[in-house]
């Protein structure tokens, strides 16, 4: 029996606005409990919402940005619920008429190749307050700092059919609201939060199962391995002659699974109504073209520019485009290396990439710039150094033993790594790699091709990397041939 | 409509109303009442109407994003039965 799996995912981003979305309280992340909940956010009587224009703004940045229907017109409602750190008994957020329909954002599946994932919609809410419940002599902390602090809900379609299309559209969602700057994607902090709606159905049915919905996914890895959990768990229920029962899960990463929260027995009725205290948003045209106006070029743009300019492969122009950082640092190095931007990219995506790891560096402070790597690069195209010894001036340009956008000459001259050109010096390095290794030689003669290959590294280390290895093949094949 | 008295125990728990039996049979009858102008109004032919979401034809007012209000958590929580290191202390809640 074979299954299909189908991800349908909702993300929360907190939307980086210095105010919250209806009152003029901070949003700053880390400050001291309530010292940030202003009287609208604690719902005291006689206060009235005020809608933070930068949140809408945001909000049409976001429509903008994945082709989606900006309404004109929209309406904020109140979701009703009690918990204690919501004071007001509702959630002002958006149900009928939310401000972003539709949209897709373009993803690279592991299985299926390039693909859109559809957006439903996309509306304005605002965040509840933080529950502690850490013993308080037998009751709970509240912190209502968070209260009141925009959110964009991103609602998907159930596209996907794995964990890793669900992690590639996440992070393709991620990388695209801080490339456009609404949200600053801090998973830990929470302003970036995934809920996943997963159900299984047998291979070629046309109706959808029956879902769970899983919360708690605050990192990409927590994402792959509460859905492949989750998957594997309703498929042996189904399998085992069970029926998987709708409902919410939470997953724990200490024991990677999930576990019930609440089943739909208990489902909340929100009774969902248009907010009295707030009339509909108008959104006009002119508003809508300045936002556009002041829209950078997009990844997806970027991507497809590359891909054509460069004939760079889809999945490199992907990770060059994870941040907007990264693909300024990607453009600036390709333009000046000049027609060796796929070599560019493979030391952008490779050693640069592994370089930050290690420091835990961000890629604005790397210490190898990007003209720097250029230079680098260009003296592996004009043949001045191997692929080899570049790794080591890479190296030590990344140690800071020369800066500048020449660093790389200067290493190289400093330390003498210029590849050795002069034919004569090459092969007297041949000759004395021969003499000195015989048995090796007459394996290779015995018809051991891999003797060659040792043989090849024996010059490369006599000449301490600096003979180019091209040549060293050409001289050797002819010597021994 | 024909509304029962499970609904109305329902309904009281989503209100968080707590109403014993005597109270919700006197419940009943108010909602029934209620309910019966829901039903005349639903009676009226919509068909073409634009549903309402304000009872005014204006639009939102919006506010500059700019952080206006100052720290007052001292002043706030006076009115608070219990607060600890400027949290709101609430009876025990665990999902």
């Amino acid at each position: 029996m074979t299954w299909e799996t189908v991800i349908g995912l909702e993300t929360h981003a907190q939307l980086s606005t210095a105010a919250k979305i209806f009152s003029g309280a901070s949003t700053a992340f880390g400050a001291a409990p309530n010292s940030q909940a202003a009287a609208v956010d604690l719902a005291l009587p006689g206060v009235l919402p005020v809608l933070n224009r930068g949140a809408v703004e945001r909000a049409i940045r976001f429509g903008l940005a994945v082709g989606a229907t900006i309404h004109r017109r929209s309406v904020f409602a109140r979701k009703n619920y009690f918990y204690p750190d919501l004071p007001k008994g509702y959630q002002i957020s958006q149900f009928e008429i939310p401000v972003v329909v539709g949209g897709s954002i373009g993803i690279l599946s592991p299985s299926r190749g390039e693909m859109r994932v559809n957006l439903t919609r996309a509306h304005l809410e605002e965040d509840a307050g933080k529950s502690l419940h850490e013993d308080f002599h037998g009751m709970s902390g509240i912190d209502l700092n968070r209260a009141g602090t925009p959110l964009l809900e991103i609602v998907t379609e159930p596209d996907m059919r794995s964990a890793d299309e669900a992690v590639a559209y996440a992070r393709a969602l991620h990388a695209l609201v801080r490339w456009i700057g609404i949200c600053d994607g801090n998973m830990q902090e929470g302003s970036f939060r995934c809920d996943a709606n997963v159900s299984v159905r047998r291979t070629g049915a046309t109706t959808l199962g029956t879902r769970c919905e899983i919360k708690n996914l605050n990192s990409f890895r927590f994402m792959q391995e509460a859905i492949d959990h989750e998957v594997r768990r309703q498929i042996e229920l189904i399998e085992d002659g069970g029926t998987v029962v709708q409902e919410t899960r939470l997953y724990d990463p200490d024991r990677r699974e999930t576990r019930s929260m609440r089943s739909k027995e208990d489902a909340q009725d929100y009774r969902y109504f248009p907010d009295p205290d707030l009339p509909p948003l108008m959104i006009d045209e002119a508003w809508i073209d300045r936002v556009r106006g002041e829209m950078p070029e997009l990844p997806e743009a970027m991507q497809a520019r590359w891909r054509t300019a460069y004939a760079l492969p889809a999945a490199d122009a992907q990770a060059l485009t994870a941040s907007r950082e990264l693909a300024a640092y990607f453009e600036v190095a390709a333009r000046t290396a000049g027609g060796e931007a796929r070599i560019v990219a493979n030391w952008v995506l490779g050693d640069l990439a592994a370089a930050l790891n290690r420091g835990g560096v961000e890629i604005a402070h790397a210490a190898v710039s990007a003209n720097a790597l250029a230079g680098l690069i260009r003296r592996i195209g004009d043949g001045t150094i191997s692929g080899r010894i570049a790794k080591d001036v890479f190296e030590a340009m990344w140690q800071g033993e020369a800066t500048g956008d020449d660093a790389a000459d200067v290493i190289i001259a400093r330390k003498g790594l210029r590849q050795i050109a002069d034919v004569g010096a090459i092969e007297k390095i041949v000759d004395d790699a021969l003499a000195a290794n015989a048995a090796i030689v007459a394996e290779y003669k015995a018809g051991k091709e891999k003797a060659f290959n040792s043989l090849v590294g024996k010059v490369m280390a006599a000449s301490k990397g600096k003979a180019n290895p091209a040549q060293v093949n050409a001289i050797l094949k002819q010597k021994l041939g | 409509m024909a509304l029962t008295l499970a609904d109305v125990a329902r309904i009281a728990h989503l209100a968080r109303l707590d109403i014993d039996a005597t109270e919700a049979q006197a419940v009943h009858a108010k909602l029934e009442s209620i309910f019966a102008l829901i039903d005349a109004l639903d009676t009226v032919d919509t068909a073409g109407v634009e549903p309402m979401a304000h009872a005014q034809d204006t639009a939102m007012p919006l506010r500059d994003d700019v952080v206006t209000e100052t720290d007052q958590h001292a002043l706030f929580q006076r009115g608070a039965p219990a607060v600890t290191d400027g949290l709101y202390l609430v009876p025990r809640v665990v999902e």
